[in-house]
This record gives C-alpha cells, structure tokens and sequence, in this order.
C-alpha cells in the first residue's frame, strides 16, 4: 500500500462509489443470480442487477466525476464487482440451461421397446444363399461359376456323359422328355431317334454344364456349376421335381483322387466347421471313373452318436455319417467326348443336392418347406446364410 | 440282391463268430451298398419241433372252423404224450407233419407262448404257419411238413428260422453281384480268402445229340447252352433247404422245376429258362421277331412283338422274350393230382435254356413292353456269358438230384466266337488316377483278386474275366485297384488352381438383383416351373398371345401342367396366394415377393436335336446346331406384392400397396443394372389396363421393351383368388444386364450454393409426367441438377380434364455462384420447353425474385 498522507483525498463524497454500497449492489445481485429458478428469472435478474439500469452500471458511470487521483480505486471496486456477478450469472446461466435440456430430454423419453415392423424386412431363399455360399468357396480358390440352359439337349444330358441310349443308368433318373414339334420346323438329323422325339429333356442334374464347360474353354478349368434340376418325382417331405444341385469339375494336368477328396474336405470344413472331413465309397456313376459315393462326419455328434442310445443324433440317424452326393475321377470318355485328350489332363468331379444339405445343416424337416415359398420360412434366413 | 449269410458261408470260409454287420462292413469299404442287414429269427427261442396229427376234433359252435388237435412232439415236451392244441387251420389231415411251438417258446415279434384256454380247450401251444415263423408273408394255412422228419425234431435249425440277410443295392455297373458267386467272391477278397466257386462244375462237351437249337442271330445271343432232362417226377416237391433259400433271398417258391432254376440263377447269376418239351414243336431258333408276331408272356401280358424283339421261337412262333420273360406256350405245368386215381399229373420232361443275351437288345425290348424281370434286370447289368454251360449243368444235377429225373446225353452248346478282352494299362496307372504310390506289384495282385490274368511289367496286358463285361478301360481297372485298397486310405491334397476371373457381371447383377428387392421388403420365392392353359386363362391372355405357346413336357407330373413357364408370374402369384391363405403375412402386414429364374420361350424354329458323336469331340457346327433345337431361355425377374406396403402401427396410419410400388420395383432392379427405365403407359395383360407401365430400356442405341409392371386386373385379381389391388412386375434380367454396366463416370460435384426453382405447369391430364419432366430437363440446359415433381393437382380452378404438376428445379453452376436471373433464365428455357412439346400452360412459378403471385 502506497502510504501518502491524506490530505490528498478529494472530500468530495459520492454516495453509489462507497465500498460499502458496492459491496452491497454485489451481495445483492449475487443473491438474486442464486435465486434465479429459472432461465426466465435468471433474465430479470440479470436486466436488474447487470442492465443498464442496475446499481453497478449506475455506480459505474459515476467513476468519471471523481477526482483523478480516486478514479483508480473506485474504478477497480466497481470493475471487480461487476465481474463477480457477471461471471455468477454466466454460471448460472449454464447452470439452468443444463438443468432445462436435462429436463427436456426427460420429457422427450419414449419407449424403446416399441415394436416397429412397419415396412417387413425381405429375405433371399436359403437354396439361393447356400449355393452362393459354396460358390464363394469355391471362387475363392481360384474356381469360376459356369452355367448351362435348364431345357437341355440329350445329347449333353446324357450322351456326352457317357450315358448311352439303353445304358441302364438312363432309367434310373426320371427324366422329364420334352415334346418335339414346338416350333414349325423339324429338319435335324435324328439318329436312330423313335418318330416325335425331341432329343430334348429338362436337365436331371448339372453334369451337362461339365460338357459346355469342356466344348468352350481349353483346361486347365476349374468351375463350379450351381443350378435347377428336374426329375418326375412327386412332392413330398423328402423328395421334389425341381431342386438344386451344385456340381464342381476340374480338368488339369495330374489331378488325382486324392485332390478330388482334399478339396471335398476344404468344403466341408468351410460349411460345417473343422474337424468335419469327408470319406469316399466306391459307387458307380457313366460319367466318372472312378465314381464315389462322398459322406462326412457328423458335424453334430462328430460320431459320438454311433452305437451309443443314451446319445441318439437325428441329424445322422446315429450312423455318424452324413450322405453328401457321388463324385469321381472325370471318365476319360468324357473328356474324349469334348476334345480334351486324357492322355493329358485329368478331372475330378462331384455333385450334391442343396436341398439335402439345407435339410441336415439346418434342421429342415420338410422338403416342401422349400419349395412352397412360404415367406415364415424364407424370411429368417435373411440376405446370406 | 438279397443274400442269406448262411449261404454265403458255403463259398467263402468266414470267421465263426462273424456277424452280418461284419460282412456288411468289409462289403460296404470293396464298394457294394448293403442298404440293411436283416436278423431273421431275431428273439426266437424254442421248443419249435416237429410234430405228427395223431387226430383231429372239429369243434362247433364257433364262428369259424376250430380244431382240437392231438400232436405227437415226440419226447421233446419231455412227458412223450400227445400235445393238445386248438388250431384254427384247416390245411392239414390227419398223419401230417406241422411245424409246432411248445408253451415257454418264444415266437418272433416277442410273442411268448403259453398253454391257454381258448375256445372251451386247454391249448399246449400253437400249430404255426410260416408268417408265425417270420418266414415270409406266405398265408396259405399252417406249415406242412414233408413226411420224412421224426416227431420231436428241432426246426428252428430244420427249417433254418436263424440267419442274416444282407440285402445289397447292386449298382449298374456290377451285374455279376447279382448273385451268390458274385458277392462270395467279393467277400472271399475282402476277407482275403479263397473263393469255392460254384461255377466250376464238370461239364460234359457239346455234341451232336443235344436239342436243336439255331441262333440266326449271333449279335442278340452269342451263347446258347440246351440241355434235356427226362422222367421228372411231377410230384416232387421242393425241399425244405432250396424254399428256404429261395424265400430269404426274396422269391416265392413256386414249383420244383421253377425253383431250381430261380436257385441256380441266385447262385450262378445266370438266368435260366426251363420249357415244357412236350409243348414245343420242332427246334428252337433264336431269332428276331417277324412282323405281327404275338406272344403272351407268362405274367400274363399280351405282347404285339417288334421286328427288333429277340425272341426264341420254335417252328410255330415265339416262345419267349429272349432274356426277358417267357411265354405261357411252353410254360412247364403245374403238378396236379388226378382225383380219381390219386395220381399226379404234370411237367415230365424240360428243355433247359442258358443263354447269353445282348444287353442292350433286352433293354430295350424290357422298356418297349415294360417287363422288368429278375432275367432281364441281371441281362441288361450284365452276366457271365461263360457261365451259361455250368448253370445248364446246375439245374440238369438238381432236377436229377430233387426230380427224379434223368439227364440226356445230348449236350447242345451254341458260342459265338470271341477271344478273351484284355485291356493295355501301364503299371502305374492307377497311382496317378489316386495320387497313391501302391507300386506295380500291389495293382497286379489286386487286378488278379478281381480274376484278371495280368502280363507284363511297365505295361500291363489285363485280362479281363467274363464276368466282368464293366471293365473296358484302364480308368476300370483302376478304380478296381484302388477299392481294393480301400478308398478310405487316399490322402487328401488340394490342387492349385490359377487365378480365377471371379464372378461374371450376369452372376454379380443376379446377386445384386436378389439383395435389391429383399433390401426394398421382397421375400423370394423359387417356384416350378410348370404351367397349363388355366394358368393363362386366368391371367386372362389371348388366345393368340405368345406367352401360351410353351415348351411342352412327354410326362408332366401333372397332365394339368403340361407346359414350361413363360412367365414368372403365375407361379409367383399362387405363391402369393398360398401365402394369403395360410396367413403367412401375419396380423394385418402385407406380402411382397420376388423371383429370378429361367423363362422357357419356343424360338418356333427348333430342330430335332441330334445324337452327336461321342468318341472325339463334335463339330462347331454341329454343337451350335444343338443350341437351334433348344428354346430361348432368358433370366426374368418378377415381384408381386399385396396387402399393406407399410403396416399401420403406433406411430400412425399405413400404406396399401399400390401400382407404384411394383414400377419401384422395376426402378430398384434396374438401378442395380446400371440402366434407366423408360416407363411409358401401356395396355398389356394381366395388368389393369389404366395402370400398366410398360418398361423401356437402351440397348444397341435403341429402345427396347424390358417388362411391365402395376397393378392386375381386377378380373385376373378375381379369377386367381388373388388379394384386391395385388401388383405385379416382371423385366427380362438379361435384356438389362446387355443394357445396363460399364464403368460409372463420377459425377462433378460443386461446392456452389443452389439456386432452386419451383414450377406448376398445367396439361392435359392424357399427357403423362414422365414427358414433362423429360421437357423440362431438355430445356433446362446443363445448369440444371434435378427435377423433383413434387405435387400433382386437380380441380375444378383447373378447368375439365387438366392436371397441374408441380416441380422443383435446382440449378448449379460447377464453378459459380449463379445469379437469380441466370436461375429463372434457365427455369424460364425449361418451362418454354415443356410448352412447346407438352402443351402445358405455366399456373405459376416461386421461389425466384419476380415470381407472380400464383
């Protein structure tokens, strides 16, 4: 503190620069901000005790008709006390805006548990998801998705494959005959065709699109050939006229059965999980030669059911093997029918029905749950499976 | 093939304790398919003995017959005196064995038997039939026994009630497992033993005494074996062991000379026929049937035969379908007794036919007069042309054996000549079809298990036996090495493809497609494809309309069907329809479906598609002449929806599908094809004529029709039980996919403010939208961002007939900010456009500084 004497000071006493009244204007306005309720309130107060017209403000203006040498110090009271409630009131002022916008979002509260089914999701059809999903293991090893017409010609349904005229592997398949005469022209060659055949059919498996796949592109090939398939049987919980089939061919140099089961173990493995690996049992199909019959371990008891009746398994009835579809070495008549030379290459194929699979990988008990379109069945499968 | 372990055990020396299970499971890994393993006699437990009718009381007063029987069991009910038996058979006399079950046996089907009242008697046990015994579904009364077994004989082990029977699912490919030798032999090399083979019989060499026989066709039949058996006892019945056997493999006994060659065909694989010889005339021929030639079969069938028929005739017609059926001309008689004098009366002397015939001859003759017989089945799979002589052999030593009969010298034997097949395989073949190292001794040795002589050391010269007409190629021996050495035992290797192209833009808009619509609420559905006249008749289509005229099936499943799709929607639309019937949709939503697939469109110009070669690769031309007898077949996609498109709910009203929805749906598939839809009003069925959108898009440069899409008519809505106001779309998937692709070019985004502009122009109400907004982007010049209709009036201020739409233009510039008069210039060319092309009149304009008021 500055110790000069007195004498000084400017006698001249100005009533609203008086420390006490300042201190007074600030106690008061403090205690008006703190009063505030509400954002409402708080506004008052500040047009009271911070306005133009508030004791502060008119304090303030006083600050000019002092002495210069009091100027100083009143200037200094006044400022501090202005900035005391100024800051109050901005506290305050938060403070109420947070106390509203908490209030409002209180107010604005629902209930989330609302249902909200107003526009139904969609689903694709597990048969259309499940095959793209063994495309997709397939096309990521390197494999291409090859196709073929679903009304195909004798000649690579059956013929081609190795499936002679009477071979007796013809009347195993029901095959579904197309009448000729459908359009005005008839003039092919039929070789040994009875009158009004056709030669047309509705594919009874994939394996034609093997041969286009052959007649158009030079090995080495590696497809996988998803697609509709039709044969005459009736409806019912296990069997239907059309269904999908996925069938795979590979013509390279020195393929081997071995990598015909290597790479039936890489998809069941992808599909089902590790730990699931297939086995092969010696069958008979024209077109392969070697044929096999493929299965693969449970995936659900991994066997454990087998001989055991305190553990029944219904996905495998307890025999711990899962039957999947027939495969084999490419017959090499077959490649000969296409222009591939066996003396060079080789080829493995194999097929099996998606529907087959859908039935034993999610439990479908019905084959007509598949192919009714019921869209309480289709729709929980949603866009993949 | 059904095959009694039992009988089995007589070719190949099995362990004692083996179990069906065990034989099954060694079979199953050589690669034949035991489908089950029967347990015959499975829980029976004896006494089952013999026993002699000492007499018989017919007891009255009851609904039917009922017989209070003495039996002599002999001491095997250990008191040695007559059990007394209620039985309710009437097959049997005095003095007859019966098969009878003592009180505390066991009967299968765990009937546990005990002596009980019945009918006013105490019956000490049961007097059986063979359906008791779970020998077979025989009905014909209780067991009667030939005369020669004592009283008190066990038959469980008399009538061998105790066995397994594998029953085995022969592939096409293995006709020689159609019998007994074929499955021994496969058993014997899986257990690694000596096979007895039954075949190996003397027999006598051919002379000049036999029955005459010409085959004047070598190709259809290239071996003929005949021989003669005299003095047949008509009486002789079956024995106990061949019916037996007979039943377990799952035939019928029928008579003795029938049962003998059914025995001998089991056995040997060879089927056999025996005729009557007092009914043929002359000498037998082997022969293609003449034209008008009538046979009937002994199944009854009367057969008008083909000139491609094989059949055997004597010299006044056929006598049988070569390996196929036999005629009832030459059938041998059934014994019969002569009343009167107790004599019998039958078949005494037989002509024994063991032939070889041409499979495919007698698949077809089996196809052309639907007979599917034991002959022609094991015929057409193959059989052992070499065994024909030692089945004729067989069943002359059985009818001599069990007939009482006496063979003729005479030994007729009839072999078109061919040498031995042998197949050229090197050594390590078979290595490389399985990626295993077995080494040329272990392929030797397993080719020589198959019964193949084999020479040489690097190249193998294979020969192959006659029973084995499958093997003709290296890959054959391959596989038969490799089964042998257990394909359980192949390592697993994966191949290294190259680098793949991925999926093809077809495949990824197919997919695109699929998740589009489930993504806009569409569920899918994969529908047959099979159609009829009603399908088209209730979508309500022309008699002329193309759609009718469809690729038509031989054998539909159902003659209502006949046809292939030629749309998606009518299998698409009773999908809908199923669904609204079982309430699939749930409480008040809607339903919503979508399908991909193949439409089947006749090109009207298919040829007959022709059998094209298969020892070498055909011709270009010739495969692309395959391609004209097909139909067209593109990819379609269709959506059908009804019911609410939103559900009404807590948060307010819903929204009824509509024919906006279903050109949405168009807009959504077409989007995912990269293309723009051209929509313009059409009239084409089943739509309703007032809302039908016909679908444009640019192909080549010019505009082609893609689909349609809206709502049905409400007359195809009615006749198809369809739900009110259901809609439809349907577009050619691959028409849009060759329109649609190609690399996007990124559009210029600017950061320049937006200048927007709102018109109402006033047309006719026939003018539609889709040409005034094409106006206005005409006109509006490249300053133009978007055109929004946003509104769609009218009333009467508009006068009769006119419509206002309302749009919002927004305009920017890419490097500017535009000024209010470049904005209202370029909406003002806009507008100037629209009147010039559309008639429209401007009701008023906002937005921009000198709007007049509207």
């Amino acid at each position: 503190m500055m110790s000069a004497p007195n004498k000084s000071y400017d006698p001249v006493e100005v009533e609203a620069l008086k420390p006490e009244v300042i201190d007074q204007a600030k106690a008061e306005a403090l205690a008006a901000v703190a009063a505030a309720g509400d954002l409402e309130e708080l506004r008052e107060v500040k047009a009271a005790h911070a306005g133009d017209r508030s004791p502060l403000a008119l304090a303030n203006r006083e600050i000019g008709a002092l002495p210069p040498h009091a100027k100083a110090e009143a200037g200094k009271r006044v400022g501090q006390a202005r900035g005391a409630v100024g800051q109050a009131l901005k506290q305050r002022q938060e403070e109420l805006e947070r106390e509203r916008d908490e209030r409002v979002l209180v107010e604005e509260a629902v209930d989330v548990t609302l249902p909200y089914d107003r526009m139904p999701a969609g689903a694709r059809h597990p048969l259309t998801t499940f095959s793209e999903r063994v495309e997709d293991i397939f096309v990521a090893m390197g494999y291409e998705v090859a196709e073929g017409p679903e009304v195909e010609a004798e000649w690579f349904n059956f013929d081609a494959l190795n499936i002679a005229p009477d071979h007796p592997a013809r009347t195993m398949q029901d095959t579904f005959f197309v009448k000729a005469g459908q359009g005005a022209g008839n003039g092919g060659e039929s070789a040994g065709d009875e009158e009004g055949e056709s030669g047309v059919v509705l594919r009874t498996h994939t394996s034609p699109v093997q041969i286009r796949t052959m007649l158009e592109r030079r090995p080495p090939l590696y497809v996988i050939c998803p697609g509709r398939v039709f044969r005459t049987d009736e409806l019912d919980a296990t069997h239907t006229p059309v269904f999908t089939q996925v069938e795979l061919l590979a013509v390279d140099e020195g393929l081997t059965m071995a990598d015909l089961k290597g790479t039936l173990d890489h998809m069941v493995r992808e599909l089902f999980g590790e730990g699931v690996h297939t086995r092969l049992r010696p069958n008979y199909f024209p077109f392969t030669e070697p044929s096999a019959e493929m299965d693969m371990v449970c995936y659900r008891c991994h066997g454990a059911s087998v001989g055991d009746p305190d553990r029944p398994c219904r996905t495998c009835s307890s025999e711990g093997w899962i039957e999947l579809g027939g495969c084999g070495m490419v017959n090499p008549r077959v490649l000969t029918a296409c222009g591939v030379d066996p003396e060079k290459y080789s080829g493995f194929a194999f097929g099996f029905g998606i529907e087959r699979m859908m039935m034993f990988r999610h439990n479908v008990e019905d084959m007509r749950d598949m192919v009714e379109g019921d869209v309480r069945f289709t729709r929980p499968f949603g866009m993949e499976i | 093939m059904r095959a009694p372990l039992s009988w089995l055990r007589e070719y190949v020396e099995l362990p004692a304790g083996e179990t069906g299970r065990d034989v099954a499971a060694k079979l199953i890994e050589a690669g034949l398919e035991v489908e089950t393993v029967e347990k015959l006699g499975a829980g029976l437990k004896g006494p089952l003995v013999v026993g002699k009718v000492l007499a018989i009381e017919e007891l009255t007063g009851f609904k039917k017959p009922i017989r209070y029987c003495q039996v002599d069991v002999g001491q095997s009910n250990s008191t040695g005196e007559p059990q007394n038996i209620v039985c309710g058979a009437t097959n049997f006399a005095v003095g007859d064995k019966v098969v009878v079950v003592l009180p505390g046996a066991v009967l299968p089907g765990d009937f546990a038997i005990s002596a009980r009242k019945t009918y006013g008697k105490v019956s000490e046990g049961m007097i059986c039939s063979a359906a008791e015994l779970g020998m077979g579904d025989d009905h014909g009364g209780i067991i009667v026994l030939p005369p020669e077994y004592e009283p008190g004989t066990d038959a469980i082990e008399l009538l061998e009630l105790v066995d397994e029977v594998l029953d085995i699912a022969v592939t096409p490919d293995r006709g020689y497992c159609l019998s007994m030798r074929g499955i021994a032999r496969e058993t014997a090399t899986a257990y690694g033993q000596q096979l007895r083979d039954p075949a190996l019989l003397d027999v006598p060499s051919p002379n000049e005494h036999g029955f005459r026989v010409e085959v004047a066709d070598p190709k259809g039949c290239d071996r003929f074996s005949a021989r003669t058996v005299t003095g047949l006892r008509p009486d002789a019945r079956s024995p106990i062991w061949l019916q037996r056997r007979l039943q377990k493999a799952g035939m019928r006994p029928v008579s003795l000379p029938v049962d003998i060659t059914n025995y001998v065909m089991l056995e040997l694989g060879s089927p056999l026929h025996a005729y009557d010889r007092e009914r043929l005339h002359g000498h037998i021929s082997v022969r293609r049937a003449a034209p008008g030639e009538r046979l009937t079969t002994l199944d009854g069938g009367k057969r008008k035969l083909d000139p491609e028929d094989l059949v055997i005739a004597d010299e006044q017609g056929p006598i049988g379908l070569a390996g196929v059926m036999g005629g009832v001309n030459s059938e041998i008689a059934d014994p019969e007794q002569d009343p009167a004098t107790g004599e019998w009366r039958g078949t005494t002397e037989v002509v024994v036919e063991a032939a070889h015939f041409d499979p495919v001859t007698v698949a077809r003759t089996s196809r052309r007069h639907k007979i599917s017989s034991e002959a022609s089945r094991r015929f057409e799979r193959g059989v052992d042309p070499e065994a024909a002589a030692a089945a004729a052999q067989r069943t002359v030593d059985l009818l001599v054996l069990l007939a009482g009969g006496t063979a003729e010298a005479g030994v007729t034997e009839f072999a078109a000549p061919h040498g031995p097949r042998t197949i050229k395989i090197d050594a390590g073949h078979p290595d490389r079809v399985a990626g295993v190292a077995y080494g040329r001794e272990a392929v030797v040795r397993r080719l020589q298990q198959v019964g193949c002589d084999v020479y040489g050391q690097d190249e193998l010269t294979v020969t192959v036996p006659s029973w084995r007409s499958d093997l003709t190629d290296p890959n054959d021996l391959a596989e038969e090495v490799i089964r042998l050495e257990g394909y359980e035992n192949l390592p697993s290797t994966l191949p290294r493809p190259p680098a793949g192209r991925g999926l093809t833009e077809r495949q990824r808009l197919l997919r695109r497609t699929g998740r589009a619509l489930a993504g806009a609420g569409y569920v899918e559905a994969l529908d047959y494809p099979f159609v009829g006249a009603a399908s088209f008749d209730q979508l309500g289509l022309p008699e002329d309309d193309p759609r009718r005229r469809t690729v038509t099936l031989v054998n539909p499943l159902s003659d209502e069907e006949p046809g292939m799709r030629t749309t998606l929607l009518p299998g698409l639309l009773a999908t809908l329809r199923r669904n609204e019937g079982r309430g699939s949709q749930g409480g008040q939503g809607g339903l919503a479906l979508f399908e991909t697939g193949l439409v089947f469109r006749p090109t009207g110009a298919e040829t007959r598609a022709t059998r094209l070669r298969v020892d070498a690769r055909p011709g270009d031309e010739e495969i692309a002449a395959l391609g004209d007898a097909l139909p067209e077949q593109p990819r379609h996609v269709a959506t059908v929806l009804a019911g609410q498109r939103e559900t009404s709910g807590w948060w307010g009203k819903g929204r009824a599908a509509e024919w906006a929805d279903a050109v949405e749906s168009a807009r959504t598939v077409a989007r995912e094809a990269g293309v723009e839809l051209t929509v313009r009003n059409a009239q084409y069925d089943p739509w309703h004529p007032g809302r039908c959108a016909a679908l444009y898009v640019t192909h080549d440069g010019a505009e082609v029709l893609a689909g349609h899409a809206g709502e049905l008519h409400p007359r195809v809505v009615k006749a198809m039980g369809l739900p009110e106001r259901t809609s439809a779309m349907e577009l050619d998937l691959d028409l849009l996919g060759r329109a649609g692709g190609g690399v996007v070019p990124a559009p210029r985004v600017s950061g320049f403010p937006v200048a927007t502009r709102d018109v109402a122009l006033v047309v006719d109400e026939s003018v539609p939208a889709a040409e005034v907004e094409s106006a206005l982007r005409g006109g509006a010049g490249e300053l133009l961002e978007s055109v929004r209709l946003f509104d769609v009036f009218t009333g009467e201020q508009l006068g009769e007939g006119k419509k206002s739409l309302a749009y919002a233009l927004r305009f920017r510039a890419a490097d500017r900010t535009l000024k209010a008069e470049e904005a209202s210039a370029a909406r003002d060319a806009a507008v100037a456009a629209a009147v010039e092309r559309t008639g429209a009149v401007l009701r008023g304009a906002e937005a921009g500084p000198e709007a007049p008021a509207g």
